[in-house]
């Protein structure tokens, strides 16, 4: 019985060492991507610092590296972020409105269901092709910004619906239940209570998805982007050219002044792109507040 | 009814918004289009910012789909203009005879394709083309792998090999001038579309072997080193002159533009960018790292311009045939 005991004990020490060495392990699991995160990071604002400066966001490109900025590439980028938005934003929560609420579980809507998630899964450049081949050719939409921002909407729409839908998921069955019960139908339900106080959760997708939106290069290269554009838009139709394109050019160039104008440009990049999760926290969390 | 106009409101801004968008697309702007070449964009976009200078109402979009998808979007009617790394396949010739677009040819500038080494390689000084042909071609694959199997003397070591990316222009013209068929070589190197890619990849290490632009070597000349190539009538460096004077062969190569014939006729926009680039070519090509052609070719190119002169006379042509013969057939 005294020997069972000691075999408990040892069991029990082998277990702590066990746990010790497996939080040692996933410490440096987190330690590496880290590290390597801040290196690259520390890399590219050691290399392009130095060039960013008011005249490099507000001038066109140039085969002068030292004059050439990157207006045409942001303003490319705002647009598109603006239209992708435009599009997807009403599509997507309505989509996940009516899944969540209306469509109930027939066989159809898990189908529909299924092929959502895979479609979040599916690699960017498949949906150039699908913007290239159903926006560009077929629609006669030419190469344009609208078909830019169409193919990236489209690229956004199953995490902007996904989000929604737990978001939407996620409201308390009794706050449901008591708008019944006071009498309100379902559509006042979703409108009083179920989309506000979903709204954080839905914000942060859409915020979320268009920041991947605007750092994606393979769909818009796909869709013909162009590298250089000398001139702002001046309409949905014009042609245009966006951040990454311009990072990805400069980059390939051989002229070291060039790579230094990528690094620069990959900062604007990260900057618009940290904006962006700092504008999702920042609503989330006031909107949290006010709900409660 | 508070409500709804806060759900209505905001779909009216929309609309407005989007209205004013596309309403405003009906602005009629004159605009070239220019599409192709990697290689050829730097002389492009430098011709294109000096053009849009003089010429405040024209614009000029530029886009890099490489040598074949720049002549794809070119026979499909898409563009204006377009850049070639090499001369025009016979069959893109034939997708634009059926698509009915007449084409001019321009050569604008020369480019030189450095074949490179690690600087701690003492040993390959240079080349023959034979030499290359006999690691580069497609039997050599898995057969030809260490240093001592190209020269008796070189060490034992296994040989690894960067080049560019087999859809570039520039992979078709360095299979063509050494291996004698475009688009054939051995598979088995790192290919990248990036010569920067390649740079790195040599520089790192003792028994790399590359090829790619000229320019890429002139940047980074600390970390690599070239290998002359002997074509017979001994080794040659590539550089400025050497290419210019038609001594660095068989690997220099004419950079084109394309021009539809009717764009030329029809928009004078067109008309005009391309007699800048042309006049322009030579000052602006070396800014950006390439190597003019002589004063008298470009001459023969703007001729050639003036009396729309349709057709390739350099597919097809054997490597190395000067650029004045050919232009002044």
């Amino acid at each position: 019985m005294k020997q069972h005991d000691n075999d408990d004990l040892t069991f029990i020490s082998i277990d702590r060492k066990i746990e010790k060495a497996f939080i040692a392990i996933m410490a440096i699991a987190v330690t590496i991507p880290l590290v390597i995160m801040v290196m690259l990071l520390i890399d590219t604002f050691i290399d392009g610092s130095g060039r960013l400066n008011v005249d490099f966001l507000t001038s066109f490109p140039s085969r002068f590296a030292e004059s050439a900025g990157i207006l045409s590439p942001l303003v490319g980028s705002g647009i598109l972020m603006v239209l992708t938005a435009l599009f997807a934003v009403p599509v997507g929560i309505g989509a996940a409105v009516y899944l969540e609420e209306y469509a109930g579980k027939t066989r159809l809507s898990s189908f529909i269901e299924i092929n959502i998630s895979n479609l979040a899964g599916v690699p960017s450049i498949i949906y150039g092709l699908l913007g290239l081949g159903l926006f560009v050719r077929y629609m006669q939409l030419g190469r344009s910004l609208l078909a830019g921002a169409l193919t990236l909407s489209l690229m956004a729409l199953p995490m902007i619906i996904i989000a929604s839908r737990e978001a939407i998921r996620s409201v308390p069955r009794e706050l449901r239940e008591a708008a019944y019960a006071l009498g309100a139908d379902k559509w006042m339900t979703i409108k009083k209570i179920v989309l506000p106080m979903s709204l954080p959760g839905i914000l942060t997708g859409i915020i979320l998805s268009l920041a991947r939106a605007i750092g994606e290069t393979a769909p818009i290269i796909t869709i013909g982007a162009l590298t250089y554009v000398a001139f702002l838009p001046d309409s949905v139709m014009s042609p245009f050219t966006a951040l990454p394109v311009q990072i990805f050019n400069w980059i390939s160039r051989p002229q070291t002044e060039f790579h230094i104008n990528a690094a620069a440009g990959i900062i604007v990049l990260l900057v618009v792109m940290l904006l962006m999760n700092s504008l999702a926290i920042i609503l989330r969390y006031r909107l949290q507040r006010r709900i409660q | 009814m508070k409500d709804s106009l806060r759900i209505i409101v905001p779909i009216l801004l929309i609309g407005v918004v989007t209205l004013f968008l596309l309403s405003c697309s009906s602005k009629p702007v004159t605009t070239v289009t220019v599409d192709g070449s990697s290689t050829v964009y730097p002389i492009t976009e430098a011709v294109a910012e000096e053009f849009q200078k003089e010429n405040k109402g024209i614009r000029v979009t530029v886009g890099i789909s490489g040598t074949g998808g720049g002549f794809k979007k070119f026979y499909g009617g898409e563009i204006d203009i377009t850049g070639a790394s090499r001369p025009m396949k016979k069959i893109e010739q034939e997708e634009c005879a059926k698509n009915g677009i007449e084409f001019i040819e321009l050569p604008v500038a020369y480019d030189g394709l450095a074949v490179v080494v690690n600087p701690q390689n003492d040993w390959c000084k240079s080349m023959t083309v034979a030499e290359l042909k006999k690691l580069w071609a497609p039997e050599a694959q898995g057969k030809i792998t260490k240093w001592s199997q190209i020269r008796a003397g070189w060490p034992d070591e296994n040989i690894r090999l960067y080049g560019a990316g087999v859809d570039s222009g520039t992979y078709d013209y360095f299979t063509e001038a050494i291996v004698g068929k475009e688009h054939s070589s051995r598979g088995d190197f790192t290919a990248s579309e990036d010569d920067n890619v390649l740079v790195q990849g040599i520089a790192g290490d003792k028994y790399a072997l590359g090829f790619f632009g000229l320019a890429y070597y002139e940047e980074n000349k600390d970390k690599l080193k070239l290998v002359a190539i002997d074509n017979g009538k001994g080794a040659v460096y590539p550089s400025l002159e050497t290419v210019k004077n038609g001594t660095y062969q068989p690997l220099s190569r004419p950079l084109f533009v394309y021009v539809r014939k009717d764009a030329l006729e029809k928009k004078p926009e067109v008309k005009a960018f391309v007699e800048f680039y042309l006049k322009h070519a030579g000052k602006l090509s070396k800014q950006v790292g390439y190597i003019p052609l002589p004063e008298n070719v470009y001459a023969l190119v703007e001729k050639r311009v003036a009396n729309l002169k349709t057709g390739t006379v350099f597919s097809g042509s054997k490597v190395g045939v000067s650029i004045e013969q050919l232009l002044s057939k």
